[in-house]
């Protein structure tokens, strides 16, 4: 029985020992210049594992009794997760060594982190869910204060610790409830014991605390308050990180235990669902428009993004759960792409973050600053672009759904939150004179943000097969 | 009044009071004695449970190394405990109305909740009567939660690297420890025996 078992979570246990492995070696080497060797050692190990598990056998196949599910929706969460941490990995090399902040611990971090997000969305019990959110929020406490010698960094490290225990506070309580009156953690119990004629108020009581937890890790309002200040003073590749994998792994992890523990009542958790995106979205695209620093501006725009994929989850149909895949797989694209413009910016080797550096940059980098500029669009919404598609799904998910005010809301929110994507381009192409931006560029960084930029334009061709394998990842979900 | 109910109110009083005078007491110190007291306590009601595991668990872990381990922090930090306390003081009449609130509201909810008819055959086996409970423990942990109990040990290794990442500085001016230098320390060249005329000096 073991054996079978293990055999199921054989590449969380592979990347989990290799994680071990390499912390043993570079701890018995003792020296930090191995770093940048452990970070694409790291990278090709996560990229191996990828490449593994989107090639892997179908089928669900649930192990440890019920407590670990890897079915085809695990897997494109995981193929997601494993893809963009290598990708944020590669592109943190350069700027890290370069302001002497790369120690041989980020990567076997961010290694173990992954290993608890694939967790976190395999989870088929309350205890493993918790076990993997832990596993996965620790290790980014820790990167979040990374720069330990910078006060910013370290309140960053800090702030999202304590509001972070809160939320798994609230999380546990929620998992307390459900447990007591469902009499069982595991998912396939919890469902057999909620039904929409007779819920009791302890399990939805339960449920809600479950969904308040979680919606403080995809920074949803009014769950969001960390997101501005840890975005701020993470450095910028943790930022960069922050922004992608884990989004992508909390969200996830709802729709798994929405569906999985309390599929028979989607109209309980969907009005909630419906209340969170409709804030986030508005309070996303309102705020950040005051915004100068365009790490906050990212965080604002990342909690107005999350309102989005949650209406995908609002909806409660197959469909939505597609539409949500879809919207964070284009995402987290988007998220990369942008921030490998964003680490490219400094001045004199100082990283800069303030948006009117920009100024009249793209007479001097004309190729960056289109691609910036497509990915803007893209994160704005605006037409040809893939980020447009993406938010397609989910208003059509939301309309299909029965949620057509939400749809209305989310294309009136859209409109405000353009604002602030369009004025970086105005910034880019016709601002005033200034200072100038170095014209430095790395080979990893460049490459991501090209890539991200094509991948906006040409992804409107077939979505590069992602529309395909997110309908199959949500039709496991929802059965 | 058997032994057993007899030890049961001991137990029961000693927790109670030890819990209370935790919070009451005036001294950091005496709170940290008292809260001793009271695991003390409730490990001797979980011995009446016949739980002799998870009392000796009580005993060892937390009173032996826990609670000593505060009363360490407890005497060497100076925190002005007074000072604290003025401030909770402010806040009082607030927090007291708040959690007079939820707990009507809880009085409320509990009184109109109801577990769902399956959730009683759901709920886990009580153990077995031939089986005693440090090796029910052991199964559970070790064979039904062998994955949980290993990916806890994972966050135990994330938040010993998060330690060291954040706190070790490799200095580089101060003088280490090396074993081996000392071991080879040749007593002949360490030292030289001089005799020292009285009244010469050096």
């Amino acid at each position: 029985m073991m054996q079978a078992d293990l055999t199921v979570i054989l590449p969380e246990i592979v990347l989990a020992v290799y994680a071990m492995l390499a912390l043993i070696g570079a701890v018995y080497s003792s020296r930090d210049d191995l770093a940048p060797a452990l970070v694409w050692l790291t990278t090709a190990v996560m990229a191996g594992l990828a490449v593994w598990i989107a090639t892997g056998t179908g089928g669900t196949r649930i192990a440890f009794g019920g407590m670990f599910i890897d079915d085809g929706f695990a897997r494109f969460s995981k193929v997601a997760i494993l893809v963009s941490a290598a990708v944020v990995l590669v592109m943190s090399q350069d700027y890290m060594s370069r302001r002497g902040i790369l120690r041989f611990e980020y990567p076997i971090l961010v290694a173990l982190t992954s290993v608890g997000m694939m967790v976190m969305v395999s989870a088929g019990d309350l205890m493993s869910l918790y076990m993997g959110l832990e596993l996965h929020s620790l290790a980014l406490y820790v990167v979040a204060a990374l720069r330990r010698d910078n006060v910013k960094s370290t309140e960053a490290g800090l702030k999202y610790f304590v509001l972070g225990a809160l939320s798994s506070g609230l999380l546990l309580y929620g998992a307390s409830l459900v447990y007591g009156y469902a009499g069982t953690t595991v998912f396939a119990g919890i469902v057999q014991t909620v039904s929409q004629d007779d819920l009791s108020l302890g399990l939805l009581f339960g449920l809600v605390f479950l969904i308040s937890g979680i919606a403080f890790k995809v920074s949803a309002v009014p769950f969001h308050m960390w997101t501005p200040d840890v975005y701020e003073g993470s450095p910028t590749p943790v930022t960069a990180f922050f922004a992608t994998a884990p989004k992508l792994a909390a969200m996830a992890m709802l729709a798994r235990i929405l569906y999985d523990a309390f599929g028979g009542i989607s109209g309980d958790w969907g009005q909630v669902l419906a209340l969170l995106s409709l804030l986030s979205m508005f309070l996303g695209a309102v705020a950040g428009i005051a915004q100068r620093d365009i790490k906050r501006l990212m965080a604002y725009s990342s909690i107005a993004h999350m309102g989005y994929a949650l209406m995908g989850l609002a909806a409660g149909t197959e469909f939505g759960v597609q539409a949500m895949l879809i919207y964070m797989a284009i995402y987290i694209t988007m998220n990369v792409g942008t921030f490998a413009f964003i680490l490219m910016m400094e001045r004199d080797g100082r990283p800069v973050t303030d948006i009117r550096a920009l100024n009249l940059y793209a007479r001097r980098e004309p190729g960056k600053a289109l691609a910036m500029l497509i990915l803007l669009f893209s994160l704005a919404g605006v037409p040809p672009m893939l980020g447009f598609f993406g938010k397609f799904y989910v208003l059509r998910a939301a309309y299909e759904g029965g949620l057509i005010w939400l749809a209305v809301a989310g294309v009136i929110a859209s409109v405000i939150g353009a604002f602030y994507y369009i004025r970086i381009v105005y910034y880019m192409y016709f601002g005033d004179e200034g200072e100038e931006l170095d014209t430095r560029s790395s080979p990893a960084l460049w490459g991501a943000l090209m890539a991200c930029a094509a991948a906006m334009i040409l992804g409107i061709v077939n979505m590069f097969g992602v529309e395909a394998a997110a309908a199959a990842a949500a039709a496991t979900l929802v059965n | 009044m058997s032994v057993s109910v007899f030890a049961f109110y001991l137990f029961s009083a000693g927790a109670i009071a030890g819990g209370l005078f935790t919070v009451l007491s005036r001294q950091p110190v005496h709170s940290v004695l008292w809260l001793i007291l009271a695991f003390i306590s409730s490990a001797g009601l979980f011995v009446l449970l016949g739980a002799e595991f998870v009392a000796m668990l009580l005993v060892i872990v937390y009173v032996g190394a826990v609670m000593v381990l505060f009363l360490f922090v407890v005497m060497m930090l100076d925190v002005d405990f007074a000072e604290l306390k003025a401030e909770m003081a402010r806040y009082m009449p607030l927090a007291l109305l708040i959690g007079l609130v939820i707990l009507m509201q809880f009085v409320m909810a509990y009184g109109a909740w109801d577990a769902n008819a399956a959730a009683e055959g759901l709920r886990a086996q009580v153990i077995s009567a031939d089986r005693h409970n440090t090796e029910a423990l052991g199964v559970i942990l070790y064979d039904q939660y062998f994955l949980l109990f290993q990916l806890a040990g994972l966050i135990l290794l994330v938040a010993m690297i998060g330690a060291i990442v954040l706190t070790l500085r490799h200095r580089t001016n101060i003088k280490r420890q090396d074993i081996l230098a000392q071991m080879y320390r040749d007593p002949a060249k360490a030292m030289e025996l001089r005799d020292v005329k009285p009244g010469q000096g050096l």
